[in-house]
């Protein structure tokens, strides 16, 4: 085996005690500094679930034939919702999809400014990319520890969990769209003496939008897929159905739960898809290329 | 006095602008004043010379073409002037400001009320409707969307477009987008505007109808326009002087008859060569006036050879009328021959050198 070069005890006790350290004395004002992303939880889980079944259905549906102008995904979603409510999933359902809307939201609020940022220079692009990689290839459960040692098990680690592993695709998505944008009409723009304000919000985004979509479908894509990690530590929603099957070995519990998630996945896939294509039309961008 | 007048005229003056690109361009200037050549220098160093000592002064109220191959650095020297390129060394000044000292918001106030700029692929947002585009200019401005509308819809049915203000670029054809790009810029009001190879992307018959209603518009409106392309045809026909660039310097700068009877060098020759010379070149700038001799056959002075020649299958010469009526001059079979003849560096060049 490689040899014992260093003695690594030291540097991981050093490790255990600073995170203990910051526990221990900075544990309350973190857990207050996340509290708004908890109230936003709480609120959009109240929301929905307060909200009658049959018009979240036909929110959902109408939202599916706006985005499509076809009878078709607003069918699958009219499916998709009644099966949920059929096998009993129904709140769960609500209370995962509260999850992924606020990770969603929070992943946009931080992530759009990121990304902009990266795509004005080159070497915070340089710099963030790598803190992108790591962020998508380290396990969950190894940031999981830390943030449930410090807020204590519950739903603010699980959103932050949630949020770290769903911002990369925004970020980057963002910042490709943005660097993407014609040239010609950047150039254009600078012709006519537009501020960098003026560029970012008149040409640059209205013509990224399309990729930047893009990247929020990912998001709510990758957030569906942590849910059932997220309920490992106190998420609730179908993915803790789908642990509970495990735990309890009853596959059926776990497969409709599962089934739950498809569920949801394809309704927010296909929508999001969907207004992203009808954007694109409308800029008009493959033929402007 | 005099002196004074003659700045006046001069809406852009370039002095000895040079333009490097790469990651060190001193070292490179430096070699190049030394009087290593465009090739010597990117072999030596890896920078590629942009433009190499240009010194223009393109007066007021004229067309003036910048006319060069593609990689000649006529694309880069149009950038100059409104500074989306900076030199490597040189001076410019446009409208007797000095563009160069400009900080960023005096530069961004510069291009929005001075300038006014169309592009080769157009550069239309393709989010916007025709109306929009062609406002973009004032809004950036800071102009109030009604008024700004207002005078965008107007220049929309100068340029012929009218009925397609709510259209999307994309739903345009070549010509149509390129009237945009053009209403836009003339919607600006500016003094100066610079075409980058604006017809270039065209097809040959929409290229030449744009250039009749640039040539229209400019009758009534007066602006100073460089005019960039590499098209020499296109140079003759709507440039009131034009300036012929290779590897970045001006090879030859005149009025267009001036290029085509004298063409300085063999690079030049070359484009002349294919070029319908009775077409191009008027019978004033070629007739004798040291003799006046009465005649009955009379041709205005702003015929083209190709309107004489059938004449002189039975006369030896004939008459040049002003646009009075007055006879100022003659023109001989023998000198429209010249004019048309092939320059070749060992024969003495016609008269007018």
């Amino acid at each position: 085996m490689f040899p014992d070069v260093i003695d690594t005890r030291p540097l991981r006790r050093a490790v255990d005690n600073g995170l203990n350290w910051v526990v221990r004395n900075w544990g309350t004002e973190l857990e207050a500094a996340a509290s708004p992303l908890l109230r936003l939880l709480n609120a959009i889980e109240q929301l929905l679930l307060a909200t009658p079944w049959w018009l979240i259905i036909a929110i959902l549906v109408g939202v599916a034939w706006l985005a499509t102008r076809r009878w078709q995904l607003p069918l699958v979603v009219f499916l998709s919702m009644i099966f949920l409510g059929v096998m009993d999933l129904w709140r769960d359902a609500m209370v995962t999809t509260a999850l992924m809307i606020a990770a969603t939201l929070t992943a946009i609020v931080i992530s759009i400014p990121i990304g902009v940022w990266m795509s004005r220079s080159t070497r915070v692009r340089q710099i963030v990319t790598p803190v992108l990689d790591l962020m998508q290839t380290m396990p969950s459960f190894v940031y999981l520890i830390p943030t449930v040692m410090i807020f204590g098990p519950g739903r603010i680690p699980a959103l932050i969990a949630t949020i770290v592993y769903a911002s990369p695709p925004l970020m980057r998505l963002t910042d490709l769209g943005l660097r993407n944008v014609d040239p010609a009409v950047m150039e254009a723009s600078q012709a006519f003496g537009a501020t960098p304000t003026q560029k970012l919000f008149g040409v640059q985004i209205p013509l990224a939008l399309p990729t930047i979509l893009a990247g929020v479908n990912q998001t709510t894509m990758m957030a569906l897929a942590m849910v059932v990690i997220a309920s490992m530590i106190g998420a609730g929603g179908l993915g803790y159905q789908v642990l509970q099957g495990i735990g309890r070995l009853e596959v059926s519990r776990g497969l409709f739960a599962g089934l739950g998630i498809v569920a949801l996945a394809i309704i927010f896939d296909r929508i999001t898809q969907a207004y992203g294509k009808r954007l694109q039309a409308r800029i008009g961008i493959s033929e402007a290329r | 006095m005099g002196e004074q007048t003659q700045q006046n005229d001069i809406a852009i003056r370039m002095r000895g602008v040079t333009k490097i690109f790469g990651p060190d361009p001193q070292i490179a200037l430096a070699l190049l004043r030394s009087g290593k050549s465009k090739d010597d220098v990117q072999a030596e160093t890896g920078h590629v010379v942009g433009l190499d000592n240009v010194s223009l002064n393109i007066a007021r109220s004229q067309i003036f073409v910048v006319m060069g191959l593609s990689g000649s650095g006529k694309s880069t020297l149009i950038r100059h002037v409104n500074r989306l390129i900076d030199p490597t060394a040189g001076e410019i000044e446009v409208g007797g400001e000095d563009v160069l000292s400009m900080n960023l918001e005096q530069l961004r106030d510069f291009r929005r009320t001075k300038i006014a700029m169309v592009f080769q692929k157009f550069g239309l947002l393709p989010h916007r409707s025709v109306l929009a585009n062609v406002a973009y200019g004032l809004e950036v401005r800071g102009v109030k969307k009604a008024e700004r509308e207002e005078k965008a819809a107007q220049w929309i049915e100068t340029v012929g477009l009218q009925g397609y203000e709510n259209s999307r670029p994309r739903q345009l054809s070549g010509g149509q987008q390129q009237r945009v790009g053009l209403a836009r810029a003339l919607a600006m009001d500016t003094e100066i505007i610079l075409m980058d190879e604006a017809f270039s992307a065209l097809d040959p018959l929409i290229r030449s109808g744009m250039q009749d209603q640039l040539l229209e518009l400019q009758q009534s409106l007066h602006k100073t326009i460089l005019f960039i392309t590499h098209d020499f045809d296109e140079a003759l026909k709507i440039g009131n002087r034009i300036a012929v660039l290779k590897d970045g310097a001006v090879q030859q700068e005149g009025k267009p008859e001036d290029i085509v009877l004298n063409p300085s060098n063999a690079h030049i020759e070359d484009f002349v060569r294919d070029v319908n010379k009775a077409r191009a070149i008027h019978v004033r700038t070629i007739m004798d006036t040291s003799k006046i001799e009465p005649s009955v056959l009379t041709v205005p002075e702003d015929a083209r050879c190709e309107d004489v020649l059938p004449y002189f299958a039975e006369h030896d010469w004939i008459g040049v009328v002003n646009a009075d009526g007055k006879q100022i001059g003659q023109i001989t079979a023998k000198r429209v021959i010249k004019a048309l003849a092939r320059y070749s560096p060992d024969v003495p060049t016609p008269a007018g050198e």
